[in-house]
C-alpha cells in the first residue's frame, strides 16, 4: 500500500462484472460515453484502439480484457474513464461509472493477500463502504505494458 | 526567497540579451565608433548582470561584471576596440553562453571563467592582452571554480599552504593506478587533497598518459611533500609550487572593489541613456505564450471545425434561410480564425539565422578566411517545429561553406576574386514551401575529385560514373560515407557528413539539392513544408478501415491485374515499369477484420524510401487531403508501420501509414 493513504480518498467508483472498482479523482479527466474507436493494428489484445477526445488522438484500453476477463458487447452503460498518469492520458473501457466517493482512509486496507490471481497486483487496496466493497486501482500498474 | 519559480524567465531574458550582445558586438566590428552601439551592449550586460546577481549564479554575475568594465572603457574612450579585444569578449559571451545553458539543463551555472576574467583586468587596465601568450599554458593546467576558489583561500586563512603538485610517472611505469594510490597514501598523511586533474577516477583507471597535478592544502613544507613523493618508486618527477603564497588576493580584493564604484556610475549613466533608446524599440509589444498552450487552442479549435462541418450538413438538410446564412458566416469567421491560430506558431527564421554571423567570424578567423556573411529574408517565417530542427543542418553547410568552398585571401588574390569571400543565407517562401539557400562565391565542387572519392569509396561503380550528368554528380556528396574534406579539420571534419544534413531535412518533409559552378561557387537549397503539423495525405480504404498515406512517400496509385503479380520466394511482387517491386498487402500487415480476398484487379499505391519502391495494396482511393498531423499519445509510443493519427471531417480517427517501415 502507497503511503498517500494516509488522507481520506476521493475517487471515482466504477462496475467491471459484478464487482465495484476505483480510482483516485486525480487522475481523472473525465468520463466519455462511448463512441467510434479506431483500431490500432499491431498493439496489445487489450488496446481497442484510439479516439478524438476534443482533438486530441487518446488511447482507449478495455480493463475487462485488461485484467483477463471474458469481454462483453458495450451497452448503454459502458463509460470510457479518461485517466491521466503524469504526460500519459488513456481512456479505459468499464461496464459502468458510478459515482463519487470519499473514502476515509481508516476505510482502506491492503489488498487481501488470498486474491492471488493475475488481478492482484494491479490493486493497491480494498476499501469497505457501508455494504459496499471497492477495490482501488493502482494505475500506474494498469498501463504498465 | 524562492527563486525557482523566475527560472525560466531568467534563462529567456538571458538567451535575448547574449543575442543582442552578440549582435551588437558584430556591428561594433564594423563601425568601431559608434558608441550607441556600445551603449546598447552595455545595457544588456547590465542587465544580465543584476539579474544573476540576484538569481544567485555569481560566476555568471563577475564575468559579466568585468565585461562591464571593459565596455565602460571603451564608452569612455578609454579603450580602443580591436579585433583581439572583441575575441576576448566574445569569449566572455561564449562562456555566458555555456552557463546559460547549463542552467536551463539544470546545472548550477559555474564554470572556471578566471581566464577570461584576468584577460577582461588587463585589457581593463590599457594592457593588450596577447592571446596566443596567454593560450600557451603548460598542458596541464588546474582550472579552479569560484567556489573551489574560495576553500582553498579559506584553508590558507587558516594556516594551511595550498600546493600544486605535479608528478611525473617514469616511461616504463607498469601499474600507473598503483602508483597513483601511492601519493594519494602519502600526501593524505601530511595533508588533503583537494583537486586532482585529470580527477581521481580516470587516475584509478589509468586514463592519462604519465603526468596528473593534485592540489593539496598541508601544514608541511614544500620540500617535506617532495621527499615523500620521491621515496616512491619508478616516480619520475615531482614538482610542488605553492598556490595563493602571498599577497595578490589583497590586491585583487582592491581591485573588485574599484570597478564597483565604477559600475555604479555608469549604471546612473545607462539609464539616463536608456529611455530614449526605449522609444525606439517599443514598437512592437510581445506576448510570451507556451506552445502546449497553442496546441491546446489548435485542438480545440479542431474539435469547432468538425462540428462546424455537421452544422453545415443540417443547415444544408433544413433548409432554412436565416440557418444557413448563420452557419455560412460563422464558417467564414472560423476559418478566418483557423488561419490565425496557424500563424501564432510561426516564427520568423531570424531566431535561427542570428547566430551565424557570429559563428562565421569565429570560423573565418580561425581559418584565417576573410568572409562576408549576408543575409535576406531573416523576416521569412516558418512553422516553430521546423525552426527546432533547421539549425544543425543550417550549421553544416555553413561551415562547410567557409571551409570547403571560400578560398584564402591569397588564393583568391590570384585568381583575380576580392579577397573578402562572401556567404549569402537567403530564406523566402514559394507556394506552401519556404526555401533556405546557402550560396558561396568560392571554389566551386570539383567534378572530378567527386567522382573520384564517390567511386573509391564504391558510392558509384565506374560505369554508372561514365553516365552521370554535373548535377548528378554534386547531390554525391549527400551520400551516406562521403567527405570531400582532404583532410579532417577541426571546422568540418567532426565525423559527421552532408548525408545527415540530407536526412534530417528529408525527415523534416523537405529536399535539399546542390549546384556549383568551378570556380564560381556553390549553391545549397533546402526546401522545406511551411508547416510540419499539416500535411498531404492520400487517403485509403481498407475494408471498413481509413489509412492515410503521405504524399510526400507516394511515387503514384495504379490498378494491378490479379494475373499481373507474381510470386518471387512466396513475396508477391509486381512490375512497374520494368522494375520488380515488392507488393505489400496492407490487409495482412495490419491483420484488417473483415477484409476480402483481393479481386480481379489490385488497387496498389507506389510508395519510395529512397530508391527503393514498394506497392501498398488496398481496397480503395478516397481521395486526396491535407490533414493536421496528431501523435497516438505517449501510451502508444511506437506503433508498426503507423506515424500518427489525424482526424477527419467526421470526426473519427485515421492512422498515417509509416511507408519508411514498409520499404525494406
Amino acid at each position: 500500500m502507497t503511503a498517500s493513504v494516509q488522507a481520506d480518498w476521493k475517487v471515482i467508483a466504477f462496475r467491471l462484472k459484478e464487482e465495484e472498482y476505483a480510482l483516485p479523482v486525480q487522475h481523472v479527466r473525465s468520463i466519455e460515453k462511448m463512441q467510434p474507436i479506431t483500431r490500432v493494428p499491431g498493439t496489445a489484445h487489450y488496446v481497442k484502439g484510439v479516439i478524438n477526445l476534443r482533438g486530441v488522438v487518446t488511447p482507449i484500453i478495455d480493463l475487462r480484457e485488461r485484467f483477463g476477463f471474458a469481454p462483453e458487447p458495450y451497452g448503454e452503460q459502458t463509460r470510457i474513464i479518461i485517466a491521466a498518469l503524469e504526460d500519459m492520458e488513456v481512456g479505459l473501457i468499464v461496464d459502468a461509472a458510478n459515482d463519487v466517493l470519499d473514502l476515509p482512509a481508516e476505510s482502506i486496507e491492503p489488498p487481501p493477500e488470498a486474491i492471488g490471481s493475475v488481478e492482484a497486483s494491479y490493486i493497491d487496496g480494498v476499501a469497505k463502504v457501508e455494504n459496499r466493497l471497492l477495490i482501488l486501482l493502482d494505475l500506474a500498474k494498469v498501463l504498465d505494458r | 526567497m524562492d527563486m525557482s519559480q523566475y527560472l525560466d524567465l531568467f534563462i529567456d531574458e538571458s538567451k535575448e540579451h547574449l543575442q543582442t550582445i552578440n549582435e551588437r558586438l558584430l556591428e561594433l566590428e564594423k563601425t568601431p565608433e559608434d558608441m550607441s552601439v556600445v551603449n546598447d551592449i552595455f545595457r544588456s550586460a547590465h542587465t544580465l548582470k543584476g539579474m544573476s546577481a540576484t538569481m544567485g549564479f555569481e560566476d555568471l554575475a563577475n564575468l559579466t561584471h568585468q565585461m562591464e568594465n571593459v565596455l565602460d572603457g571603451i564608452r569612455n574612450r578609454r579603450l580602443s576596440v580591436t579585433p583581439e579585444l572583441l575575441d576576448v569578449i566574445f569569449e566572455a559571451v561564449d562562456h555566458l553562453e555555456a552557463m546559460i545553458s547549463s542552467i536551463a539543463a539544470g546545472g548550477d551555472g559555474t564554470r572556471d571563467v578566471r581566464g577570461t576574467i584576468e584577460l577582461l583586468k588587463r585589457i581593463e587596465q590599457g594592457e593588450m592582452p596577447n592571446k596566443q601568450a596567454a593560450r600557451e599554458e603548460p598542458p596541464l593546467e588546474h582550472a579552479y571554480g569560484e567556489f573551489e576558489y574560495h576553500v582553498l583561500e579559506q584553508a590558507k586563512e587558516q594556516g594551511f599552504s595550498v600546493y600544486e603538485i605535479r608528478v611525473r610517472l617514469r616511461d616504463d611505469c607498469l601499474l600507473k593506478a598503483a602508483r597513483v594510490y601511492m601519493v594519494f597514501e602519502q600526501l593524505n598523511e601530511v595533508g588533503e587533497i583537494v583537486k586532482a586533474t585529470p580527477p581521481v577516477e580516470m587516475l584509478e583507471e589509468e586514463q592519462f598518459d604519465r603526468e596528473f597535478l593534485v592540489t593539496v592544502v598541508s601544514k608541511s613544507p614544500a620540500d617535506e611533500l617532495q621527499k615523500r613523493l620521491m621515496g616512491i618508486s619508478e616516480i619520475d618527477e615531482v614538482k610542488v609550487s605553492r598556490l595563493l603564497s602571498d599577497e595578490p588576493s589583497a590586491e585583487s580584493e582592491k581591485a573588485a572593489e574599484q570597478p564597483a564604484v565604477m559600475e555604479q556610475a555608469a549604471a546612473v549613466q545607462a539609464e539616463a541613456e536608456a529611455p530614449e533608446k526605449q522609444t525606439a524599440k517599443q514598437a512592437t509589444k510581445m506576448i510570451r505564450v507556451n506552445i502546449e498552450r497553442l496546441d491546446r487552442l489548435m485542438n480545440l479549435f479542431e474539435e469547432l471545425v468538425v462540428d462546424r462541418g455537421r452544422l453545415e450538413q443540417i443547415s444544408r438538410e433544413l433548409n432554412h434561410a436565416e440557418l444557413t446564412e448563420t452557419v455560412e458566416r460563422m464558417s467564414r469567421i472560423s476559418s478566418d480564425l483557423q488561419t490565425i491560430i496557424l500563424n501564432m506558431r510561426m516564427v520568423p527564421v531570424e531566431t535561427v539565422f542570428n547566430r551565424f554571423p557570429r559563428m562565421v567570424r569565429q570560423l573565418a578567423r580561425e581559418l584565417g578566411k576573410k568572409v562576408r556573411l549576408e543575409i535576406i529574408g531573416a523576416d521569412t517565417e516558418l512553422d516553430r517545429t521546423v525552426i527546432d530542427e533547421i539549425g544543425d543542418p543550417l550549421v553544416h553547410l555553413i561551415r562547410n561553406a567557409l571551409d570547403h568552398g571560400i578560398e584564402a585571401p591569397d588564393v583568391r588574390a590570384v585568381r583575380g576574386k576580392p579577397e573578402e569571400g562572401i556567404i549569402q543565407l537567403r530564406a523566402y517562401h514559394s507556394g506552401n514551401h519556404v526555401f533556405i539557400e546557402i550560396e558561396d562565391d568560392g571554389a566551386g565542387i570539383s567534378r572530378e575529385k567527386v567522382l573520384q572519392k564517390a567511386k573509391s569509396r564504391g558510392i558509384v561503380s565506374p560505369q554508372a560514373a561514365e553516365h552521370l550528368n554535373d548535377q548528378q554528380i554534386y547531390e554525391l556528396i549527400f551520400a551516406p560515407g562521403f567527405s570531400t574534406a582532404e583532410k579532417v579539420s577541426d571546422i568540418s571534419g567532426r565525423g559527421v557528413g552532408l548525408d545527415v544534413v540530407k536526412s534530417t531535412i528529408e525527415s523534416l518533409g523537405g529536399t535539399v539539392s546542390v549546384d556549383s559552378q568551378p570556380g564560381k561557387g556553390s549553391l545549397f537549397s533546402i526546401q522545406l513544408p511551411l508547416t510540419l503539423s499539416i500535411i498531404s495525405v492520400l487517403l485509403v480504404q481498407i475494408a471498413e478501415e481509413t489509412y492515410a498515406i503521405p504524399l510526400s512517400s507516394i511515387i503514384e496509385t495504379a490498378l494491378v491485374k490479379k494475373e499481373e503479380i507474381f510470386s518471387a520466394h512466396n513475396q508477391p511482387v509486381i512490375d512497374f515499369r520494368g522494375k520488380i517491386v515488392p507488393l505489400v498487402r496492407l490487409k495482412d500487415v495490419f491483420a484488417v477484420p473483415g477484409a476480402a480476398d483481393d479481386g480481379d484487379a489490385v488497387a496498389v499505391v507506389i510508395v519510395r524510401k529512397g530508391e527503393k519502391l514498394a506497392a501498398l495494396a488496398v481496397d480503395s482511393f478516397i481521395g486526396q487531403q491535407e490533414v493536421v498531423l496528431k501523435s497516438l499519445g505517449n501510451y502508444l509510443s511506437s506503433v508498426f508501420a503507423i506515424s500518427g493519427a489525424t482526424i477527419l471531417g467526421d470526426g473519427r480517427v485515421a492512422l498515417i501509414i509509416d511507408c519508411n517501415a514498409l520499404v525494406k
